[in-house]
């Protein structure tokens, strides 16, 4: 789950990162409130789930409040990579004199959070990464003993030679690390981290994403939960516990694992159609997942034909027989579904499905190839 | 033959009373695995299905019955502290069921089993099935069959269709290995393949992959080094869009890393055969018999 940035700088500061003092506006009339109280010269910032926010024209410098409130009525409303912006940050703008990257993310080859640290900071750091990796350091951590006081000492200077600014860096480190580990983070990070001409340092954009197998233990970050930016089939399928992506095509695909569900999409696409969604409906064989699946996946108006693939193991086929039944009762498709099952229980399901007019193929190939000519308006062989 | 598990495998069961625990260790009694013990804190003295002895610790079920491998439903917030139990009270093979552990826990659990010499498979994983002598975990039996092909994989039922198909096609399995779709796991893909190599009777390995990460790139250059027996590979969500993870933790595409495109390239350049669609990995293993 991604946080926004004024979110993720309120926890920051709970563990004493230092942040340039700020609010969050939804009006313009606010955003001038807020600047007007903030007695300095303030960043307008766009808040939303999307990367190259600046380049879109949705963070601004603002000399005065009236200029604040201008600036926030142009930012407000705006479209930055098909989100519309609600929210705005107001907050001091800093004097810059350097500028660092510090972030800590998990690494899957090291299986451990590593810290990146850049003096070369407010840039893309995958660039860095790519064209120039001797800029940056990269500091492994052993979660069960934590960051250690010379790791912190390492990175500061890595970044700076006054030892001033050194020791207040592995300090913002410590705090950072707190952070993270405290909030369940996959990814946590500083960027910039602004040295000022006095010689201060502070977080000016702040990031953080929480692993979303944490948030059972951190309630207050669930919370902060923002769903303007999700899709609301997505928002409803996670209410509803199935894991749903919407896509651009128009085969709907109803699926039982992940990995068989992502390769029903390839199939898919295989045999010339375009998936409209990746659906999870987990291993378990409640009918009222298949129900909730229907009912998400309908409510597309792009889908043109409807796809099962079940394979039973631990999920009984004739439990998500008896679900398609029943949510087709309730509510009568008005695109063709095609249904593959196989496994467990599969003659029981087949009778089910055949007793209610439905008909089922046990092969996945033919069911996939049938699903994408229905989807192109033809018949089915 | 088969690797991790075989007949003289002695399991102990965490969360045997739970709703999954129970299910599935009837399950795995009726296929002939030794589930000699199980745990669930609390209920120390019972027995499940009278027959099998429940304890309240891993130590006293490993102390009073000799259990060599650990296998876990528990709640995924005490999955780790699970695996560390199992781990610690020297289990062989520790395996993990659990969706949904936390991957900070797993920086932690990671260290803390290699440190105890210690085998981890999982979490998130359907477990290992060694066909006609032993499984662990809940890959439904009736769809294998003893013979020559090593399977190994990231997925659940995915692998559970393609297993099926080969052996519907004739086609048998030294052992079968879900090593989980999360992005930290205990056994990966190398594991598995170095293994496979060493067992005499496997005579050719299934491989299926997804996106994200690094794993399949790093496995297929294992398999152009180390191995001499043929190796047939399949990466799932070659139309997953970037950024969004697919229903497994680990199956996200970062940036531009971990795609289907650059790992089906590396099995290419490792020389393995590389199965467009689950059904291709019959013709390809079948070829890669003869």
């Amino acid at each position: 789950m991604n946080l926004h940035e004024y979110q993720a700088k309120d926890i920051l500061r709970g563990y004493g990162v230092p942040i340039p003092a700020g609010e969050v506006a939804t009006s313009p009339e606010q955003a001038e409130a807020i600047a007007m109280k903030l007695g300095t010269a303030v960043m307008v910032k766009a808040q939303v789930h999307a990367g190259g926010r600046g380049k879109a024209g949705g963070v601004k410098f603002c000399k005065t409040p009236a200029d604040a409130k201008e600036k926030a009525t142009a930012i407000l409303g705006m479209h930055i990579k098909g989100l519309t912006v609600e929210k705005v940050l107001v907050t001091t703008a800093a004097d810059i004199a350097s500028e660092a990257y510090v972030g800590i993310i998990v690494d899957r080859q090291r299986k451990k959070p590593v810290f990146m640290v850049s003096a070369a900071g407010g840039i893309d750091i995958e660039e860095v990464a790519a064209k120039t990796p001797e800029k940056i350091l990269y500091v492994p951590v052993d979660t069960r003993y934590g960051l250690r006081g010379y790791e912190a000492m390492r990175m500061g200077f890595f970044l700076y030679q006054d030892i001033k600014l050194v020791k207040q860096a592995a300090k913002i480190m410590q705090q950072l690390y707190a952070a993270f580990m405290a909030s369940g983070c996959s990814l946590a990070e500083i960027n910039p981290l602004v040295g000022t001409p006095s010689g201060e340092l502070i977080a000016v954009d702040g990031k953080m994403v929480v692993d979303d197998n944490e948030l059972d233990r951190h309630k207050d970050i669930e919370a902060l939960r923002d769903v303007s930016s999700e899709a609301p089939s997505e928002v409803d399928a996670r209410n509803c516990n199935l894991t749903f992506i919407k896509l651009e095509g128009d085969v709907g695909c109803v699926v039982n694992g992940a990995g068989l569900a992502m390769a029903t999409m390839d199939l898919v696409k295989y045999y010339g159609g375009e998936p409209a969604n990746f659906l999870d409906i987990g291993g378990s064989s409640n009918p009222e997942k298949v129900v909730n699946a229907l009912r998400i996946i309908t409510a597309d108006p792009a889908v043109k034909c409807i796809l099962f693939n079940i394979f039973g193991g631990i999920t009984r086929t004739d439990d998500v027989a008896n679900g398609i039944v029943t949510a087709t009762k309730s509510n009568p498709l008005k695109v063709p579904i095609v249904i593959r099952l196989t496994g467990t229980n599969e003659e029981i399901a087949m009778k089910i499905l055949t007793e209610n007019g439905f008909s089922a193929s046990s092969d996945m190939d033919e069911a996939v190839q049938k699903a994408v000519q229905l989807a192109k308006g033809g018949k089915a062989a | 033959m088969s690797i991790f598990i075989d007949k003289d495998t002695k399991l102990v069961v965490q969360g045997i009373t739970g709703r999954d625990g129970s299910f599935h260790t009837k399950q795995m009694i009726e296929y002939g695995t030794k589930v000699v013990a199980g745990v669930t804190p609390g209920k120390g003295g019972q027995t499940f299905e009278g027959t099998v002895p429940v304890f309240n610790t891993v130590y006293d079920a490993v102390e009073k019955t000799g259990a060599n491998t650990a296998v876990i439903y528990v709640p995924p917030m005490g999955a780790a502290d699970a695996i560390m139990e199992a781990a610690d009270a020297g289990c062989a093979l520790v395996v993990c069921i659990t969706e949904g552990v936390p991957v900070l826990d797993m920086t932690k659990v990671y260290p803390f089993v290699k440190e105890k010499g210690a085998r981890l498979l999982g979490p998130n994983c359907p477990g290992l099935i060694s066909p006609g002598a032993s499984k662990v975990g809940i890959i439904p039996g009736r769809i294998c069959a003893p013979g020559p092909v090593g399977v190994v994989s990231r997925s659940g039922t995915l692998t559970y269709e393609i297993v099926y198909q080969l052996t519907r096609a004739g086609i048998g399995q030294t052992t079968c290995v879900g090593i989980g779709g999360d992005p930290i796991n205990g056994t990966n893909f190398i594991d598995c393949l170095a293994a496979f190599e060493k067992d005499p009777h496997t005579k050719a390995v299934a491989m299926m992959g997804e996106i994200g990460g690094t794993d399949e790139q790093e496995a297929a250059d294992f398999v152009k080094h180390h191995m001499t027996k043929p190796v047939v590979g399949f990466i799932a969500g070659q139309t997953a869009p970037p950024g969004r993870r697919m229903g497994h933790a680990g199956a996200i595409i970062s940036g531009s890393a971990g795609t289907a495109a650059e790992k089906i390239d590396a099995f290419k350049a490792a020389g393995m055969g590389v199965a467009k669609r689950p059904i291709d990995f019959v013709d390809l293993i079948k070829a890669g018999l003869k």
